[in-house]
């Protein structure tokens, strides 16, 4: 079986893991991306919209554009990044300190890599309701795929269940492409998403519906509707049930930490809810409880890009300094000040809750004493 | 919790409030070009529309997450923030237009596009039809693909028309 060997390895092509490997490979450590994806870029090839933040983390640049920007950075260090497309990292073998990858669906080999940079974001969480097995109801992000990557229209009049950030985004995306979205429903009783993004759909016609929620898709082969109802604040149904006309239900309703790799890895893990899922515990910069192995992005909690594309700063630059790499002071100290001032608005509240939990002192400093 | 606060959970502003305030009225009445409207009432770590203002109308951050706070004697309305801010939260509205008539500089990312001339359906922030307006110019300032609509429409509109609808 072929062997490869880097010094670090990323695993996952999208906004962290691109950040952490240009990071990296700039200092000129030898890098290895791999993405299961045909492309890199992860989610941000899909994101039409203009990103928030500061300069910093491209503010008002749409997300494909940024995707190609961390592709220029790394051209100006290519000779150190080794690039694996259509490859999904299978597994890794504590025992043997050794990863197993798959390209396609027939090539297999194995990676040895001194660090590990887990950047393998996130899945879609999904609700159970009657017939959601019936063609026509998607996960936001596959709608995003079709649409924005290939150009296909998912269907012609849309239910949006879930009134964060992506199903706002994906309604307002979905209208762009000449989609007419009849309704977003939301369980809690406020969008979840920025409120500039509710006002953008609501001025468009929109409505959202809070307190609402799916209980059943209709429809014997494909969609022809669905009824929707309102909850209690113990989302409970109340009323009447309602129908929308609608062909495709689009489902909104989270995303869930990708961190499979990191558990193999025997990383300590943590159920934290703030961050949705199980994660890593980490110290500042964003190194595990096993040394060889960083996390950043969604998979170390979900987040917005722009705070996922810093995380993959500090963790390339994390592993760049276990190496023994010169870095610059006070670089790690700057990254940190632009994560603490993405996260210091009202949606941060919630992730530096969860934050509080996960962080730990330097391991050096627990493994000592 | 009210009707009201649930609107405005579900993203209908439904009153001034910080970082959504309107110019003062004496200054605006007259001012030649217009004057930025703002609607942007949370904190969310986002600067493009004070680092976009070339003359410091929307006053600079200290922190990210500030809600934008306007000095606006000092704005132009030279709709520069309206094409760069990410939630599509900055109009410009020109009371000068004529005496029955405003122009509403609206931002603007769906397809079609309006041709100048155009009649086009003014929305309110629920998307309900208030007017008929008419396509006055057509920007692009950033050359971003977000377009800045000039439309002509009822001065009395000034705190509903926010958008608008191409028929074609």
């Amino acid at each position: 079986m072929k062997r490869l060997e880097t010094e670090i390895l990323v695993i996952g092509g999208g906004a962290a893991g691109l950040s952490a490997a240009a990071e990296a490979a700039a200092a000129g450590a030898k890098v290895m991306i791999l993405e299961s994806d045909l492309h890199l870029g992860g989610q941000l090839v899909k994101q039409t919209h203009k990103f928030f933040g500061s300069k910093d983390e491209y503010a008002g640049t749409r997300g494909f554009k940024i995707a190609d920007i961390l592709l220029k950075e790394m051209e100006s260090c290519k000779e150190n990044i080794e690039i694996h497309t259509n490859t999904t990292v299978t597994g890794y073998y504590s025992e043997d300190d050794t990863f197993t990858a798959m390209r396609d669906e027939d090539e297999f080999f194995t990676i040895k890599a001194d660090r590990a940079i887990v950047a393998t974001g996130a899945q879609e969480r999904l609700i159970p309701f009657v017939n959601n097995d019936l063609p026509g109801v998607y996960g936001a992000g596959a709608v995003q795929t079709i649409m924005n990557v290939y150009g296909v229209v998912p269907g012609k009049r849309v239910l949006m269940v879930g009134a964060g950030n992506i199903g706002l985004i994906v309604s307002y995306q979905l209208m762009q492409a000449g989609v007419e979205v009849a309704a977003i429903v939301e369980a809690a009783p406020k969008v979840g998403g920025y409120w500039v993004h509710a006002a953008k759909v609501r001025r468009m016609g929109v409505p959202i519906l809070l307190r609402h929620s799916i209980k059943r898709a209709l429809g014997d082969e494909i969609i022809t509707g669905a009824m929707i109802t309102e909850l209690n604040e113990r989302f409970e149904p109340v009323g009447e049930e309602k129908k929308i006309d609608c062909d495709v239900i689009c489902i909104a309703v989270g995303l869930t930490p990708t961190t499979e790799i990191l558990s193999q890895a025997g990383c300590e893990m943590m159920y934290v809810p703030e961050l949705c899922g199980n994660v890593a515990r980490r110290d500042s910069s964003m190194q595990t409880s096993n040394p060889k192995f960083f996390t950043a992005g969604d998979a170390s909690g979900i987040e917005e890009a722009s705070a996922a594309m810093v995380e993959g700063r500090v963790a390339g630059l994390s592993a760049l300094k276990s190496l023994g790499y010169p870095t610059e002071h006070g670089r790690l100290e700057e990254y940190w000040g632009r994560l603490q001032a993405l996260r210091s608005g009202e949606a941060g509240k919630r992730i530096c809750q969860g934050l509080t939990c996960v962080l730990t002192e330097d391991w050096e400093a627990v493994h000592n004493g | 919790m009210d009707d009201k606060e649930m609107l405005f959970n579900s993203g209908i502003l439904t009153e001034e409030r910080e970082g959504a305030i309107l110019p003062p009225e004496e200054l605006w009445k007259n001012k030649k070009g217009g004057l930025v409207v703002v609607e942007c009432p949370q904190r969310i770590p986002c600067n493009p529309c004070a680092t976009s203002c070339p003359t410091g109308a929307i006053r600079p951050f200290s922190d990210i997450n500030d809600t934008p706070s306007v000095d606006h004697s000092k704005c132009t309305g030279c709709t520069l923030c309206v094409a760069s801010c990410p939630g599509l939260a900055c109009f410009v509205i020109d009371l000068t237009f004529s005496d029955d008539l405003a122009l509403y500089k609206l931002p603007y990312e769906m397809l079609p596009l309006p041709v100048k001339g155009e009649k086009v359906l003014c929305l309110d922030r629920e998307g309900k039809c208030i007017a008929e307006g008419t396509v006055e110019n057509i920007t692009q300032p950033r050359k971003d693909r977000t377009y800045v609509i000039h439309v002509s429409a009822p001065k009395n509109l000034v705190r509903e028309f926010r958008a608008i609808r191409v028929v074609k």
